[in-house]
């Protein structure tokens, strides 16, 4: 497992992803689902999650100020009555997730792609709530 | 002859090293049996369907999955809770499938593998006359 060595803002990012690892390996199941990742720098913020076996059909997202809810339905494969299940480790289900931007978003620059059972949203900041660079002037 | 299906509980993958470097999960499966056949669900986000390896070798099926990259362009890790890397998880079968008739299909990131018993290996309901 590679972790950043250099340093973030959130001195307990690397804690939590180590102990995100060791329940990972050891087989304890992380009680959130999706999982998402969350990227971000000065003009955007993407949400990464695993959603696999989803339609995209049953995905919803809503943006509301600077809060994005994910909630969606993991259908349960039909398979009849006479089916005979020999191991079962997949979760099923309606979920929902609420993650708090760093600021409020408007919906038309919200973007969605699913692809492979990975969603991505991208989520771009509005413009005069972008940091502004100051000029110094020569006194 | 035997109809059940074990697993190789201990990861392999832990003991030797990928040439990409990258971390190796067990993606969570169902193996459901019906009409005769066995099919598996493996959770495996993010490989693409050409991307996925399914063999059947000496009864061991063997299912590896290579994870493309999500990473958005310039953005930064902020917050993660799952990690990205390749999949790849082995069951040990009863003798009693066709090798040439395995299907695989991947759909939405879910891996579903189809195996189906040979007729030999279907019970046969033996009827008892009557002296």
């Amino acid at each position: 497992m590679l972790y950043p060595t250099t340093l973030t803002s959130d001195p307990f990012a690397l804690m939590r992803r180590m102990s995100r690892d060791f329940d990972r390996t050891f087989g304890a199941r992380a009680p959130a689902f999706p999982e998402v990742n969350l990227w971000q720098n000065e003009e955007a913020v993407a949400i990464t999650a695993e959603l696999p076996g989803v339609e995209p059909s049953d995905i919803e997202i809503t943006v509301k100020d600077n809060v994005l809810t994910l909630s969606g339905e993991r259908k349960a494969p039909d398979l009849g009555d006479d089916a005979v299940w020999h191991r079962r480790e997949r979760g099923f289900g309606r979920f929902r997730r609420a993650i708090r931007l760093p600021f409020a978003a408007h919906d038309d620059q919200v973007e969605a792609r699913f692809a492979d059972g990975v969603l991505r949203i991208a989520v771009a900041r509005p413009e005069e709530d972008r940091p502004r660079r100051i000029e110094i002037k020569a006194a | 002859m035997t109809t059940e299906m074990t697993t190789t509980e201990r990861n392999s993958a832990a003991i030797s090293e990928t040439t990409r470097g990258g971390p190796i999960y067990r993606p969570a499966t169902d193996i459901v049996e019906r009409d005769g056949s066995v099919s598996l669900m493996l959770e495996m986000p993010g490989v693409a369907p050409n991307d996925v390896d399914v063999t059947l070798e000496n009864r061991v099926l063997t299912i590896r999955g290579r994870a493309g990259q999500s990473r958005p362009e310039k953005l930064q890790l902020a917050y993660a809770e799952y990690g990205e890397g390749d999949y790849e998880r082995s069951f040990t079968l009863s003798e009693d499938f066709d090798p040439d008739k395995v299907e695989a299909a991947m759909k939405n990131g879910l891996l579903t593998v189809t195996l189906p018993r040979t007729e030999a290996a279907k019970p046969k309901k033996i009827a008892v006359k009557s002296a």
